[in-house]
């Protein structure tokens, strides 16, 4: 059992006077995180190397000093949806439950490139949700409203309070859709996705985490109703404790233990054009248009849109995408019409009735779920860890979770946040 | 771009059909428990590969037909014109 860098040695701190003096000497940086041979037992096994997996491990390494954990992915990390997300972070949901959720994972992120030393490049630029008839005025009230009880920063604007954030926008009337007003929340923005992933990893491989990449979980054994053993395409691991954080595979994972899901899987598709000079300095989303945007700090701007209109497990981009896309985007827009689109993509999302994750225990003990992260659990990644690694700590799912439990779809207790979260991710 | 034989109006565009996805049986209204009528609502196989599934020509004849199709090759195989 060799480990090529020992996990558990103290990493090398980023800091101005590093970047300057590594410039002096051209000397390499060290590793981020190793590569070591995965033992024979653990005792936990995340199953998933996306941010969702990474993020409970580090937790549970950090806040409970359990630090005898691998994260096994089938692919690098990062690989699944954490590495294909627009980033956009926000916590302007509609059910109170999902705000004060996402406002605590929106309050983690604000201080995580100083915990995690790694700069993540988190820019909290605003984000805005335009409506375009009155239901959709009415959700944005709504969202107000319950936003500013639970002390989150977001109101409703005006066309010409939209105009002035973002002059490059239509507001005229004589569009098919005009814009009536918008729910603005200066706190949203985005990040950079692969940064907070290898943020993540970094920090938890420095405290005896495994990272094992590009092996693949094939089975999960089950003894008299508890986890006996995971079994990977590499060899079995003993542990009693497994956690299933694979997003889009994770119907695959759960039928593993037996344990069905009330979960689809759907690809959600992105694109990206050439950069320009900066001029959006926003997320725009309209739910009516299926549409959002924003620019990066490399001037790039970044679409997204609803999910594909049927499930699939096929990552393939297709044309209607692209041609669905530029038609709203031109009509929000008009003044993009000369804009390249560079690339697009896909990536998998794990939806729920509800479009809230399922987080928790199962009926079989010591396996654990994270899932159901659908097109908006980036934003989601820093709390869902925290909150999983204190449930499979202590056995407890923490208070800040008790609504998202597996059991609330046979109690009818659902947490339905569409109106929040069906486009805006 | 995907297409789907329908079974009365012959082979078109993906685009043109809404999926309604898989038909588990529906539960006894008089007798079935919490558990039967979420596993009938929500709970589903979403299986990786061939499965039948329930759709509907929405932009053609307006009826619904059962589909065998790959969830991973993205691919419709075979149609049946009986919905149960
Ligand atoms: C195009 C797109 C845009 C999005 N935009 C946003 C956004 O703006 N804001 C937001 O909050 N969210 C967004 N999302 C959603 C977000 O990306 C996901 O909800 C989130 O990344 C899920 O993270 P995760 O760690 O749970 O799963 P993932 O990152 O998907 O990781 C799952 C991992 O499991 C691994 N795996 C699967 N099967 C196995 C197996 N058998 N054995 C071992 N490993 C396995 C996969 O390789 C993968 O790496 C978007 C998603 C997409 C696709
Ligand atoms: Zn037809």
């Amino acid at each position: 059992m060799v480990n090529n860098i020992n996990p558990g040695k103290k990493r090398s701190r980023y800091s101005a006077f590093q970047l300057f003096s590594k410039g002096l000497t051209q000397e390499d940086w060290p590793e981020i995180w190793s590569e070591p041979d995965m033992k024979d037992s653990y005792e936990v096994v995340i199953i998933g190397g996306g941010l969702h997996g990474l993020a409970t491990a580090y937790y549970l390494a950090k806040n409970h000093g359990i630090t005898d954990i691998a994260v096994i992915d089938k692919n690098y990390i990062g690989a699944g949806g954490s590495g294909r997300n627009t980033s956009i972070l926000r916590s302007n949901y509609l059910t109170p439950e999902g705000v004060k959720f996402y406002d605590r994972s929106l309050k983690l992120y604000e201080q995580l490139s100083s915990e995690l030393n790694f700069n993540l490049m988190f820019s909290q630029m605003g984000h805005m949700s335009l409506a375009h008839d009155d239901g959709g005025m009415r959700t944005m009230q709504w969202r107000a409203q319950v936003n500013q009880v639970q002390g989150v920063d977001s109101k409703v604007i005006s066309p010409d309070e939209i105009k002035e954030l973002v002059p490059y926008i239509d507001i005229s009337k004589n569009t098919r859709y005009p814009v009536l007003g918008a729910l603005y929340h200066p706190p949203g923005g985005t990040i950079r996705h692969d940064a907070v992933v290898w943020g993540y990893a970094r920090a938890a491989h420095e405290m005896g985490v495994h990272i094992i990449q590009h092996t693949e979980v094939t089975g999960i054994d089950v003894e008299n109703g508890r986890v006996t053993r995971v079994r990977t395409d590499k060899g079995n691991i003993a542990t009693g404790t497994a956690v299933n954080c694979t997003a889009g595979w994770a119907s695959l994972i759960s039928d593993m233990a037996g344990v069905k899901m009330p979960v689809t899987t759907s690809p959600l598709q992105a694109a990206v054009t050439e950069p320009v000079k900066p001029f959006l300095g926003t997320v725009v989303v309209s739910g009516t248009l299926h549409v959002y945007v924003s620019q990066t700090d490399r001037g790039e701007l970044v679409f997204g849109a609803s999910v594909d209109p049927f499930t699939s497990y096929s990552m393939r981009g297709t044309l209607e995408f692209v041609e669905g896309l530029a038609t709203n985007v031109l009509s929000l827009m008009p003044s993009l019409s000369k804009m390249r689109l560079l690339r697009q993509w896909a990536g998998l999302c794990d939806m729920t009735p509800d479009y809230s994750p399922i987080m928790g225990e199962t009926e079989v003990e010591g396996f654990y779920v994270d899932v159901g992260w659908g097109t908006y659990g980036f934003k989601a990644g820093p709390v869902a860890g925290e909150a999983m690694a204190e449930t499979i700590a202590t056995g407890k799912r923490p208070e800040i979770i008790q609504g998202f439990g597996l059991d609330r779809f046979s109690s009818g207790q659902l947490v339905g946040e569409k109106g929040a979260a069906a486009v805006g991710h | 771009m995907m297409q789907i034989n329908c079974p009365w109006c012959g082979l078109r565009n993906a685009t043109e059909f809404k999926q309604h996805g898989e038909k588990p049986p529906r539960p006894d209204v008089a007798n079935a428990t919490r558990e039967q009528w979420a596993d009938y609502l929500y709970f589903r196989n979403n299986t990786w590969g061939v499965v039948k599934e329930q759709w509907f020509h929405s932009s053609g004849c307006r009826q619904f037909f059962m589909l065998h199709r790959d969830t991973f090759a993205n691919k419709a195989i075979r149609s049946e014109g009986d919905v149960r």
